[in-house]
């Protein structure tokens, strides 16, 4: 018997870091990869929450993440592919011009 | 009791990764210790019972999706990142911030002690189960999904493809001497 808490504070944590990822780091792919950490936070509050409440819908939402942060991750790669092109950095505070 | 031991386990290994990721400054081995945070995650969705969601989870997420970064990092030749000014900034702010979000959140949870206990596969998440749930009541969203998928799949195309593989509004040669050449490494407009 695990108490519910402990999986929400990890969940927290992981969300914690995935913020703190977001602000700190300065490689695009990084700060993409911290956004990965935050869903997957998210992830196992659902699954937590869903053997807690004994509704199933709750791992039904997981793949629903899961499929958007997969949409997310292929339209978010191929923009930084497109930013490297162009402007041939990965540094986020170089990509600070809508136009070239 | 060996539960516990297991979550926490599991958990310990988890955060480390997650810390990992943070002060790695190499995009490589911060992708590796996302690899290991999944692969953990999946072992607590196991100790929860939710059996198909700890397997998608390893091959989706720690399988495709992590390939895709991998592969991404690889094309691109990412090196290390340079730490500049708005970096520092963003670390003196950001870190004091989220720890006392964090604790805060932590706090609050441990003290609501009428939230009771998750036992061990307490909600069976086998697959017929989750099947009868994705096609009966979530039917629709299941189906928007794909149609989400499809759309990302042809941004995916078009954002990554070289720009001259993109039909131009203008067809025609390019008009300097500088812009064929540029359009002949691939940098050129589109």
């Amino acid at each position: 018997m695990i108490p519910l808490s402990y999986y929400l504070v990890l969940s927290g944590i992981l969300f914690a870091c995935g913020v703190l990822g977001f602000l700190i780091k300065r490689n695009i792919i990084t700060i993409f990869m911290s956004i990965e950490l935050m869903l997957n936070g998210v992830n196992l509050s659902f699954v937590a929450f869903a053997a807690h409440w004994h509704a199933l819908s709750g791992q039904v939402f997981v793949f629903f993440v899961m499929v958007v942060a997969a949409a997310e991750a292929a339209v978010g790669l191929a923009i930084i592919i497109a930013v490297y092109r162009t402007r041939e950095t990965l540094n986020v505070d170089q990509v600070n011009l809508l136009k070239l | 009791m060996l539960t516990l031991a297991l979550f926490l386990f599991f958990g310990a290994v988890c955060v480390a990764g997650a810390v990992n990721l943070l002060v790695q400054s190499h995009p490589i081995n911060s992708a590796l210790s996302l690899i290991v945070v999944m692969a953990s995650l999946a072992a607590e969705y196991l100790l929860l019972g939710a059996e198909f969601v700890a397997a998608v989870q390893v091959i989706v997420y720690a399988g495709a999706i992590m390939v895709l970064f991998l592969i991404t990092i690889m094309l691109l030749n990412a090196g290390k990142e340079e730490r500049t000014k708005g970096s520092r900034v963003a670390t003196l702010l950001g870190v004091p911030g989220v720890v006392i979000g964090g604790v805060l959140v932590a706090w609050t949870l441990i003290h609501r002690s009428d939230m009771g206990n998750v036992a061990i596969g307490a909600l069976p998440g086998d697959p017929k189960a989750i099947a009868r749930l994705l096609f009966h009541e979530f039917l629709l969203p299941f189906e928007v999904t794909s149609v989400l998928i499809l759309i990302a799949i042809m941004g995916a195309v078009v954002l990554a493809s070289r720009p001259e593989a993109i039909a131009r509004p203008h067809p025609g040669v390019p008009a300097t001497q500088e812009e064929r050449k540029l359009v002949a490494v691939g940098k050129g407009r589109s």
